[in-house]
């Protein structure tokens, strides 16, 4: 017998047939939509989850719920134009959008931004990757049910690096900092000293929070051979970043294309060997610690000098036509940008490629088998902004 | 990584009769592409994916562009007879070249840490022609960026498995990202319209 509810938002549940392998009807299957407005969602996303009794039988993730076509608002405008606006893709990692779109268009137009230029967008970059780890590790302990306590450490954290951003750009989260060719502003007086004390003192919070939940028995025990995503599937479906490291696969593209200035900094690239929710949690911790040396020396080693390239126009930019798919190493993976210019003032077209859409390519095959409460867990893991997947 | 000259020749080689041209790009990103022939591109990418020397085993970046109808305007000198005299005398040749739409692929080599390499696969026309060939076979990562191009493009790939709105809701009839689509204009929703919303709104609920 099936029973359905109907809610004015639709159906909220339904019971489906399940069949057996000789066709005869052998119990119910649930259908349930989790999301859009599931705290555990990150935002507003839903995921279609057909479940027999606790595991997942099926799962079909569905966007779109924050959908306001970023790429023809981008075509749209002038090149210069989308650069605030690629802050809210993920509006995390302000800075690294910026740094990516930016480097595309530097590609496409021929500019060279100066060596302090590039220095400041690896310090801020490797900032934005703290920023970004520390914050999914708070998470992903409160989808497991650690309410607030791992995350508001994290916070506390992230709140020392906003307000470097906030003294360097003017805001906290929507950063708007890189121009094509160069930087905005340069640093502030004092600027790198704040940066380094906080530097300095970020190994020590890292002890602390390691010391807290490394080992801790519930983190275990909802992690560890949770979601396992084997490499070659991972490579198939185009995962990329500490999802992908986690499975295994050494691949940075900070070491690959060595953009910036990347091949200036030493620093090992954390993998995974089990590709489960444990290692991506690991994998980012790791990360983070790598950062950190990548952060010393730049902070140790940045020279003064010029913060744009004199070639760079701000008014009546127009790259000649062609295309330029340019990519950079964002925290949540391969964060790319594709320009096709026509010679106008606009874009011809403008594309974003979202890591994290593409990230939750392999969600299902992640979920099949396990129960509704690691499906949670999964998606923490997986590390998604809205923002970016719906664009 | 070979050049794309050469990878050209080999594909050439590898798939008989498939049709490979060169799209040069001569900004400094310096990424020029090769558009194949749409009904080859399932062979183009197995052997992209299993010759020893480009293994690109990831397909980074899929999106579509619609080019529209547009004339291109070519300079030639043309023979003409100009006060009984023969003479060669320059005019612009006017050609109209239809409008497509067209698939992009950005592969890479993870194994290799090479590429990229640019593909495209173009549409006969932006309406009824329309057909192009999933690769989502070969790449799983092409998946959800082939729904994408589908949703907001209109190109139908075939072959794909699961070929559904992504980001539009299910119903929807434009495709948003095509140069041409107007936004409707009764998204601005008012209890008690007035003004321009009022005659807005009118003409709307007329059509």
């Amino acid at each position: 017998m099936s029973v359905e509810t109907e809610t004015p938002a639709g159906k909220s549940y339904s019971v489906l047939p399940k069949t057996a392998p000789d066709g005869s009807i052998d119990g119910e299957l649930l259908e349930v939509a989790m999301g859009p407005q599931h705290p555990s969602t990150h935002g507003v996303f839903r995921m279609d989850v057909v479940l027999d009794g606790e595991t997942v039988v099926r799962l079909k993730p569905v966007f779109g719920y924050l959908h306001r076509n970023h790429e023809q608002i981008g075509e749209s405008t002038s090149y210069l134009g989308s650069m605030p606006y690629t802050d809210r893709l993920d509006y995390f990692c302000s800075l690294t959008n910026n740094w990516a779109y930016a480097l595309t268009v530097e590609k496409l137009a021929g500019l060279q931004p100066p060596e302090r230029a590039e220095y400041i967008r690896v310090i801020t970059a490797e900032l934005t990757r703290l920023v970004n780890h520390t914050c999914l590790a708070g998470f992903l302990l409160m989808d497991m049910g650690a309410l607030g306590t791992p995350l508001m450490y994290a916070f506390r954290e992230r709140e020392r690096i906003l307000d470097l951003f906030e003294a360097l750009t003017g805001a906290r989260m929507m950063c708007n900092y890189m121009r094509f060719g160069g930087c905005r502003v340069d640093l502030p007086l004092g600027w790198i000293e704040d940066a380094r004390k906080v530097v300095d003192e970020y190994s020590q919070f890292l002890d602390e929070f390691e010391n807290l939940l490394n080992t801790n028995e519930i983190l275990v025990a909802r992690t560890q051979n949770v979601g396992v995503l084997p490499p070659e599937l991972a490579v198939n479906a185009s995962i990329t970043g500490p999802m992908l490291r986690a499975s295994g696969v050494d691949y940075d593209i900070r070491k690959v294309d060595k953009y910036g200035i990347y091949d200036r900094f030493e620093f090992r690239v954390p993998l995974g060997d089990h590709g489960d929710v444990y290692d991506r949690y690991m994998v980012r911790v790791l990360e983070m610690r790598e950062s950190l040396k990548i952060l010393q020396k730049a902070l140790a080693d940045i020279p003064a000098g010029p913060i744009m390239d004199p070639k760079a126009k701000i008014r009546g930019f127009r790259p000649k036509p062609g295309e330029s798919y340019g990519r950079i190493e964002g925290p949540k993976g391969e964060l790319g940008f594709y320009v096709i210019s026509d010679g106008g003032p606009n874009p011809y077209r403008y594309r974003v490629r979202p890591p994290s859409l593409i990230n939750l390519t392999i969600l299902e095959d992640m979920c099949i088998g396990q129960t509704v409460a690691d499906v949670v867990v999964i998606l923490g893991s997986v590390d998604i902004v809205l923002g970016e997947v719906d664009r | 990584m070979e050049s794309l000259d050469q990878i050209s020749r080999r594909i050439q080689d590898a798939v008989p009769g498939v049709r490979v041209e060169i799209v040069p790009n001569d900004t400094p990103a310096a990424q020029p592409s090769l558009v194949i022939s749409s009904e080859h591109a399932l062979a183009v990418a197995k052997f992209l994916k299993d010759d020893p020397q480009l293994q690109f085993d990831y397909a980074s970046n899929v999106t579509g562009v619609d080019w529209l109808d547009s004339v291109i305007k070519t300079k030639g000198k043309v023979k003409k007879i100009v006060d009984g005299e023969e003479k060669e005398v320059e005019e612009t040749v006017e050609t109209k070249r239809p409008g497509y739409l067209e698939a992009v692929y950005h592969f890479y080599s993870m194994r290799l840490k090479h590429g990229p390499v640019v593909i495209r696969q173009r549409t006969g026309n932006r309406s009824d022609q329309n057909h192009l060939t999933s690769l989502t076979p070969i790449w799983r990562g092409c998946e959800f960026q082939e729904r994408e191009v589908y949703d907001l493009y209109g190109v139908v790939f075939d072959g794909h498995p699961d070929l559904r709105r992504i980001l539009m809701w299910e119903g929807f009839k434009h495709y948003p990202m095509r140069k041409d689509y107007v936004p409707p204009d009764d998204f601005e929703y008012e209890p008690t319209p007035h003004d321009d919303v009022l005659a807005r709104a009118k003409t709307h609920s007329a059509k």
